[in-house]
């Protein structure tokens, strides 16, 4: 062993290459979670962690992958602290690989200090309850499914459907209203294809946003382990920002999916008891520890809203992946198939898409006084809608009754006007709300029973036009 | 001498240390240089297993680890009201104080090995004598009082195991937790007694007698309170999909339930959960006494991004809790949100211990564990004297993955528990809250509390009850008709039937838990409303027998109908005259039909 500045130590000898790990022994001094450097015969540097360690013996994750690696001539750097990355406000504007390096050409950043990547968890007795309504322009969310500041609210998407337009129209429409102050975007792509990450990097450059933009790049083609630090890193910043440098910050991490998958094959490399389908016992707290960086604090003006995108795979929303994050996020908006395949955009399922904070969000002084009624009555009337719509289909139409026929008309109404609307429209909260009475009004009033008295008489397009 | 030995091993939240002889199952241990707090699971040799409740970043082999000689223990005593605690019972409002001491940036944040007392040390108590010098007294006396909150009057017990006689009691003032308060003279030795106490935390706290639960604990959800109830002292589970409503229906629970002190395990779950009862609690009000909620109220929050080994203490950390005001006479609710965090923790653990999995990885010992914890509620006389009995009221939350109830968790949950609210995702998706479903859910307490209702709120509730249960399980058997040939084709009857269901779901089940009026249904009210639903449903059934049709009675109804349906969130609990009227008039309008028919 030789030691190096500052507590770093070198090592030589690998007894095991399996997957992506690398078991090193002779080692002392070596803690856990330590960050490695690796150095190959050909000068090459790779990095990892450490995942165990016994007396003598560490087990390290290579993050780039063991490809190449020899148990002879290749070097292994222990650096004496967790990973981390260095955290500035100038990081805005700037393009970095999963570990936080930057990777535009620009300069070296000058960090005002540096972070470990894992964070540490927010004390619940130091958060504070998120309940700002930010109008993000899209009926199917403002109306049914409300954004609040500090949330984490995934997309649930599909291969093929319209999750990145919807996301970019999100981040390009989303104002807190009465404040002028626009979000500063931290953007993780997390093992996406190259197109996808050119579709949102031309998008910030074309809505100008590019200067408030930090983004931290790990496409399909580089290392799946680094997939791993990926979103942490993107955390790392935006929590910086968010309670340091006082700024409400919109965290995009796309896609959860691919995040997941390599989790799960450092798992698999581990030899672990696997749980379901393979993914690890633990994937939960895993990605708790992602999905809970967000929110606000006590005695600090900044934010954190969260925006995961994930794949369901087969659009299978019982797979582990989409149903352990959202047993964690805050809701989830669903898209749907059905609907995409019908040309509705955006294919919101709302019946299955849900947000936990609305109902702080929303109301007298937020949005309108009508509005959690009008949203309860829109899903009785919707739901209502779709289940005879399978009714119809079996016994046909006309062996309805006229006020069931009535939901049948609803549901097409429903989804024709209320849902479907153009990825640049920005429709305001009373815009929305005004549609949905407008839809609401084809069923008779006694229909309406998620709605107060005093409220109809309030909104209702009948009373309205006296 | 407690052990002294040094690790050998780091493998995420276990470790394994050496030279650990004498060490205790079950001992906490101080682990590394930080002292983190961690507790010996598994003893083999000279080696001494343990699960660390906080992160093990940075730890090393070669780091000492030191016994405490004791297992995981609370501290008891005024001043846990209120508090929310980790895990392992650190306060966290003191965490966020202490990091922000060295850290001010980093306070929102909990840092490793932090170490403050989970009852202040400073604050005094008035403290009032209730024995006399020369009593014999023995475990679970009460020998003083503190008003702890407006709301609880905390008994000053002897500790359950001590027998002698009282030497010494101070005088009414007030003290510390720490200060002595008494003496007690056993066999020639005198013991000193202060207002703090501990208690291991995987050991039940012994009661003289455990009774059988009889009253119900009013939740002021009707489809809880008339259709599955649960009685004080009972257990219950609330098992869910994501979205399907197991953390309303607990924080439901927890905020208007006829307990006297609600202990309330965040367990796994998400952070803002517990700072929204942090934030709301102080300023809602008690229903039953209109004090502020969080004086009854202990908080236990091991969030899903807290150190898992910690989940597995947190239930235990809880219900000892839970037994520590049971046993000073009150009736207390225990809600955990959610066991099934609290059984991947375990899960965790043991595939580390690289124990035997049984299903889906679980630990054989999953079951027992289960039935112990659940074996910790119930309704019990105390130890000691004055006579006095209380309860632990054990409700916890499971999350099948995928919705699936065949899971392991729940399904061993089912047999430890007799109250069953099955949540529905399919309810949920159609914003049927709370989405309990009726077919599946059950409650072994309804013929208990039946005899509660007939004295406290009419001797017709079983048979309200029981027939609208009878409505909705026909229902349901009508609904698979109407699924093959639509509704046209059924007779009057069974119209009347899916008619009478579906006034029922709207007006009766269907509950806002977020609607000031709906929220909270007394009792009275809660069996005002099915009696005006029934009792529509008898007089048009007779109409019906009589040859309407069930268009006919809807015709008849007009306006009334949408008033059923919206009484319960219209017509305030002190208003129910009102529900009263709207039956009258419903029944009128049925009379004037059937005048009609002639
Ligand atoms: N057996 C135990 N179970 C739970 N908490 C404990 C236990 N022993 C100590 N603690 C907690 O650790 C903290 C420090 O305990 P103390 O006995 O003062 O340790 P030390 O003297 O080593 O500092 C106390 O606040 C106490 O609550
Ligand atoms: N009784 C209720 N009244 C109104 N809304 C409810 C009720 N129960 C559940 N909800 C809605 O469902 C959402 C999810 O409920 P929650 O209890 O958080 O689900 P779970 O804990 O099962 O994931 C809530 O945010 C709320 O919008
Ligand atoms: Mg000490
Ligand atoms: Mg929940």
């Amino acid at each position: 062993m030789s030691v190096g500045v500052a507590g770093i130590r070198e090592y030589s000898r690998i007894t095991e290459i399996k997957g992506p790990l690398l078991i090193v022994e002779g080692v002392s001094n070596v803690s856990y979670d330590e960050i490695v450097e690796v150095e190959l015969p050909s000068g090459e540097k790779r990095r990892g962690r450490v995942l165990d360690v016994a007396r003598g013996v560490a087990v390290v994750q290579v993050f780039e992958g063991t490809t190449g690696i020899t148990t002879t001539g290749t070097k292994v750097r222990f650096l004496g602290k967790p990973l981390e990355i260095p955290v500035s406000e100038d990081m805005l504007g700037r393009i970095f690989n999963g570990l936080g390096e930057p990777i535009d050409g620009g300069p070296k950043i000058i960090a005002e200090d540096e972070r470990d990547v894992n964070g540490a968890p927010l004390n619940p007795a130091e958060r504070s309850y998120p309940e700002d309504f930010i109008q993000t322009g899209v009926s199917a969310i403002d109306g049914m499914n409300t954004l609040v500041r500090g949330q984490k609210l995934p997309i649930f998407s599909g291969s093929g459907m319209p999750h990145n337009i919807l996301a970019a129209q999100i981040a390009r429409q989303a104002t807190v209203r009465g404040e002028a102050e626009e979000f500063a975007v931290v953007f993780a792509a997390i093992g996406i294809k190259y197109d996808d990450y050119m579709f949102f990097r031309k998008f910030f450059e074309e809505t100008g946003a590019l200067n408030r933009v930090a983004m931290f790049v790990n496409l399909a083609d580089e290392p799946a382990m680094v997939r791993l630090v990926t979103p942490r890193s993107a955390l790392t910043l935006a929590e910086y920002l968010a309670y340091e440098r006082d700024m409400h910050v919109l965290v995009i991490l796309t896609d959860m999916t691919n995040y997941a998958e390599a989790l799960r094959e450092i798992s698999a490399a581990r030899e672990e008891v696997p749980g379901r389908q393979g993914y690890p016992g633990y994937l939960y707290s895993d990605l708790a520890s992602i999905y809970e960086r967000a929110g606000r604090v006590k005695g600090k003006k900044g934010s954190i809203t969260q925006m995961p995108i994930l794949t369901m795979p087969n659009d299978d929303i019982t797979h582990p992946i989409p149903d352990l994050t959202g047993y964690i996020t805050e809701g989830q908006i669903v898209l749907s198939r059905e609907l995409h395949n019908k040309g509705i955009y955006p294919p919101i399922n709302v019946l299955m898409s849900l947000s936990r904070l609305m109902k702080e969000g929303i109301g007298p002084g937020k949005t309108r006084e009508d509005h959690a009624e009008v949203s309860n009555q829109l899903y009785a009337a919707y739901s209502r809608g779709v289940e005879l719509r399978s009714l119809a289909a079996v016994v046909g139409e006309e062996s309805l009754s006229e006020v069931d026929r009535k939901y049948l008309k609803f549901a097409d109404l429903f989804e024709r006007r209320f849902l479907s609307q153009g990825p640049r429209e920005n429709r305001s909260i009373e815009q929305t709300l005004d549609i949905a009475w407008d839809i609401l009004s084809t069923l008779p009033e006694d229909e309406l029973v998620n709605i107060k008295e005093e409220t109809i008489k309030k909104y209702h397009p009948n009373y309205r036009k006296m | 001498m407690p052990v002294k030995g040094r690790i050998v091993r780091i493998s995420g939240p276990l470790i394994i240390a050496e030279n650990m002889q004498g060490a205790q199952m079950f001992e906490m241990v101080r682990v590394g240089e930080d002292k983190l707090i961690g507790e010996i699971t598994r003893i083999r040799g000279d080696k001494a297993y343990i699960q660390v409740y906080e992160s093990t970043t940075g730890l090393k082999p070669g780091e000492i680890v030191e016994g405490t000689g004791a297992p995981l223990s609370v501290e008891l005593g005024p001043g846990l009201l209120g508090t929310i605690y980790d895990g392992v019972q650190r306060p966290l409002p003191l965490i966020a104080e202490t990091i922000a001491r060295e850290m001010p940036h980093r306070r929102m944040f909990i840092e490793r090995g932090v170490q403050v007392p989970p009852i202040p040390r400073d604050r005094k108590w008035p403290f009032k004598p209730v024995a006399r010098i020369g009593d014999k007294v023995e475990g679970g006396d009460v020998i003083g009082e503190v008003e702890e909150t407006s709301l609880i009057t905390h008994k000053v017990m002897v500790p359950p195991g001590l027998k002698g006689e009282l030497v010494w009691l101070a005088t009414e003032g007030d003290y510390t937790v720490e200060d002595i308060i008494a003496q007690v003279r056993v066999d020639g030795r005198t013991v000193d007694l202060r207002m703090i106490q501990r208690w291991p935390v995987r050991i039940p706290r012994p009661v003289k007698a455990k009774l059988d639960p009889t009253e119900p604990l009013i939740t002021g959800t009707r489809i809880i309170d008339t259709l599955f109830p649960m009685a004080k002292g009972g257990t219950g589970a609330v098992p869910g999909g994501f979205g399907t409503g197991k953390t309303v229906t607990l924080h439901s629970l927890a905020q208007w339930s006829s307990a006297r002190v609600v202990v309330y395990i965040g367990c796994g779950e998400r952070g803002n959960e517990m700072t929204e009862v942090l934030e709301r609690f102080p300023e809602y009000k008690d229903p039953w006494s209109g004090k502020p909620l969080m004086e009854r109220t202990i908080l236990i929050a091991n969030t899903s991004n807290m150190p898992v080994a910690a989940r597995e203490a947190s239930i235990y950390v809880g219900v000892t809790l839970a037994e520590y005001y049971r046993d000073m006479g009150y009736d207390v609710l225990l809600v955990a949100d959610s066991t099934s965090r609290w059984a991947e923790a375990l899960r965790e653990i043991a595939g580390r211990l690289e124990e035997m999995p049984a299903e889906e990885g679980y630990p054989s010992y999953l079951a027992s564990r289960l039935a112990e914890f659940y074996e910790r509620a119930g309704r019990v006389t105390a130890l000691g004297s004055p006579e006095r009995s209380g309860s632990v009221t054990i409700v916890g939350a499971v999350s099948p993955p995928g919705g699936d109830f065949t899971e392991p968790v729940t399904s061993h949950t089912k047999r430890f528990i007799r109250v069953f609210w099955a949540l529905d995702t399919k309810l949920a998706y159609s914003r049927h809250y709370p989405a309990i479903n009726w077919l599946l859910s059950y409650s072994a307490y309804t013929d208990l509390v039946a005899e509660w209702w007939h004295k406290n709120v009419d001797t017709r509730w079983k048979e309200y009850r029981d027939e609208a249960m009878e409505i909705l399980l026909r229902e349901e058997e009508l609904q698979e008709i109407v699924r093959l040939v639509g509704t046209e084709s059924l007779d009057e009857k069974d119209k009347l039937i899916l008619d009478t269901a579906r006034l029922l779901k709207d007006g009766f089940l269907k509950q806002n838990a977020f609607d000031p009026i709906d929220a909270f249904s007394t009792p009275e009210k809660q069996f005002k409303l099915l009696k005006m639903i029934l009792d529509f449903h008898k007089k048009a059934l007779h109409l019906v027998e009589l040859g309407a049709t069930v268009a006919q009675v809807r015709d008849a109804l007009g306006r009334l109908y949408v008033e059923m349906v919206k009484a319960k969130f219209s017509i305030k609990n002190d208003e129910l005259e009102k529900i009263e009227d709207l039956r009258n008039r419903v029944l009128k309008a049925l009379e004037a039909l059937e005048a009609r028919l002639g």
